[in-house]
């Protein structure tokens, strides 16, 4: 019998060794999208809490880590429609991996993420994904289960807001 | 193949500069906590009676509908 197989029968083993085998992988696409580490480990535990509930429906000859990154998104994508509602701007890490640019000062910056903020969440997705992670497109693809021109319109669609919002705002990128 | 142009740049670069990247390293094992979590809350599968209960009431709903004046009577 398969790891696969073993998982769906319940082996709680085979899900152990599934688990280490992803945990880093969906932790690091979470955090890409939500940019939360702590609330990005809880959502990794709550990714696996329902792929073990689920784990009868699981075809053991389908894609497991396909299917890990589509629940995990649709848990990220739930997160930020419950900060907005809440109003919460995004979080900005303290330990940043890459130096800020010193040409860009702190109120730019805020009027950038203030816009960013605005757009609709599904648009704030692909533009996270694909704008500043750098993501290919058939992977956000994937991970969302939408079709790739979809990814593209939406990425091509938050360019052309977040655009005509700086404009507005007279924000010089 | 990315549609790169002017438009699509500047606003990338604005975006990198507002949000600087994260750290996308997990720095601890997370299965203690899933482990504990699976024993505090074991997963509940619905037995094969409760379906076939569930069922036969939905079936006896369907044959005697007035049954369900009945219920509400009572309630």
């Amino acid at each position: 019998m398969s790891l696969r197989e073993r998982f769906k029968e319940g082996d709680l083993d085979a899900f152990e060794v599934l688990f280490r085998q992803f945990q880093g992988r969906i932790y690091g696409w979470i955090v890409r999208i939500i940019r939360d580490p702590g609330m990005a480990e809880d959502l990794t535990l709550e990714t696996f809490w329902r792929i073990y509930r689920a784990r009868g429906r699981f075809d053991p000859s389908a894609d497991f880590g396909g299917w890990a990154y589509r629940i995990a998104t649709n848990l990220a994508l739930s997160h930020l429609r419950r900060r907005r509602e809440q109003e919460l701007p995004p979080d900005v890490p303290e330990k940043a991996t890459r130096a800020l640019d010193p040409a860009l000062e702190g109120e730019k910056r805020d009027e950038i993420r203030r816009a960013f903020s605005r757009l609709p969440v599904k648009l704030q997705l692909a533009a996270t994904l694909a704008l500043i992670e750098e993501r290919p497109y058939e992977e956000i693809a994937d991970a969302l289960g939408i079709p790739l021109g979809t990814v593209k319109s939406r990425v091509s669609r938050a360019v052309r807001v977040l655009r005509k919002q700086l404009h507005w705002m007279r924000v010089q990128t | 193949m990315r549609p790169k142009n002017q438009d699509y740049e500047e606003i990338q670069r604005a975006l990198k500069d507002a949000f600087p990247s994260v750290d996308t390293e997990l720095h601890r094992d997370l299965w203690p906590p899933m482990l504990r979590r699976l024993e505090e809350q074991p997963v509940r599968e619905v037995p094969w009676y409760d379906w076939a209960l569930a069922a036969a009431l939905a079936g006896i709903a369907i044959l005697f509908p007035k049954i369900a004046l009945l219920f509400a009577y009572h309630l």
